[in-house]
């Protein structure tokens, strides 16, 4: 396909780079990316993966605008709270870039659904607030052999890093199975700077970007942590994926997807995305 | 004349675009011809015709040619350099 004017003109600040070029644009606009979650870490991943012209981009969430989700989920504005969140989203990234074509899938992921949704997508991130979600989302991409940014975010921290399976360590590698219930606050109950889903966020759509174009090193085998009140960045190697992991092993314990039991102080509000 | 006789193997008019669109279409055109091959670009005077030599030199490509049409508008001629 050739370019017209005014994509050339929209992305010519990519174009120019070297490493993308229009080769590499034409991967972003021939690229399908599914953000699960429209929260605070789906909202900056999916402005950016819009606003750069990534073709296809799903977005799975269930919930509505809340009034208490706008001081982070960047994507939705006073006008949209009672309004489904992928719609407010994709309005957003619609109007931000007619290139992109915006899936919606209305709908919380479950052991049942997961496989489908995540069939036709290239990367998937997620951008989920909870662990029984995580763990379901590592499983089913390790299982589906999807490449998957992970990304977690409560307070002052935040903690990401990508996941080829086959290729490096998965979520269940480092983290092996739920935490107790209670353990760790959920976002609602520790609170999160707003600027911390977008910080990382952002990364999440570079990752997507980076894959998509074979551009760079990903952070795949390794575990990026921020601490943004000492301004720390940590880039943690991980341990190679090893016989041990349950799922991604070459002799896993786990080849069925389930759902994890929802933690019960998490029912209160009916909230899935950080 | 034997200096003229660049013969080109695509063609590109960039006067229709303005810096640094100039350059991103012009290194789009680039990207759809092989190596060795020479693009001919037609672009305006003045920014264009400073600005897109030199960027697409510092591409790595050759810039052959740089002819002055005399009406505002020049042609330059470039061998592509690289995949």
């Amino acid at each position: 396909m050739a370019f017209t004017n005014e994509q050339l003109e929209r992305y010519s600040r990519h174009i120019i780079l070297k490493e993308i070029g229009a080769k590499g644009q034409k991967k972003l606009l021939n690229g399908r990316v599914l953000i699960i979650g429209a929260g605070g870490l789906g909202a900056p991943a999916a402005l950016y993966l819009a606003a750069a012209g990534v073709g296809t981009i799903g977005i799975a969430d269930a919930d509505v605008v809340d009034l208490s989700n706008l001081q982070r989920q960047v994507i939705h504005t006073t006008a949209d709270v009672g309004k489904k969140k992928v719609d407010s989203a994709a309005e957003t990234m619609e109007a931000i870039n007619p290139d992109v074509k915006v899936t919606r899938h209305y709908d919380f992921v479950n052991s049942t659904n997961i496989l489908d949704l995540i069939k036709d997508y290239d990367f998937i991130i997620d951008g989920t607030d909870n662990f029984q979600s995580k763990f379901l989302i590592n499983d089913a991409c390790v299982m589906a052999g999807k490449p998957l940014s992970h990304a977690g975010i409560i307070r002052f921290r935040g903690q990401l890093t990508t996941i080829i399976p086959g290729q490096g360590p998965c979520y269940r590698c480092i983290f092996k199975d739920l935490p107790p219930k209670d353990a760790i606050p959920t976002c609602r109950q520790a609170g999160v700077i707003g600027a911390m889903a977008g910080v990382i966020g952002s990364l999440q759509a570079m990752e997507a970007v980076k894959y998509l174009t074979g551009v760079g090193q990903l952070l795949t085998g390794y575990l990026l942590t921020y601490d943004a009140l000492k301004m720390d960045f940590h880039k943690i190697k991980l341990p190679p994926r090893g016989d041990g992991c349950a799922v991604c092993s070459d002799h896993p314990t786990i080849t069925e997807l389930r759902d994890y039991e929802q933690v019960a102080c998490q029912l209160g509000s009916h909230g899935q995305q950080s | 004349m034997a200096e003229n006789e660049i013969r080109e193997d695509e063609f590109v008019d960039v006067t229709d675009v303005v810096c640094p669109v100039t350059f991103v279409k012009a290194k789009v055109a680039l990207d759809e011809i092989d190596e060795g091959q020479i693009l001919r670009i037609h672009l305006n005077g003045g920014e264009p015709a400073g600005n897109v030599p030199r960027s697409l030199k510092e591409e790595g490509h050759e810039i052959l040619k740089l002819a002055d049409n005399g009406d505002g508008t020049f042609e330059l001629y470039v061998r592509k350099v690289g995949d």
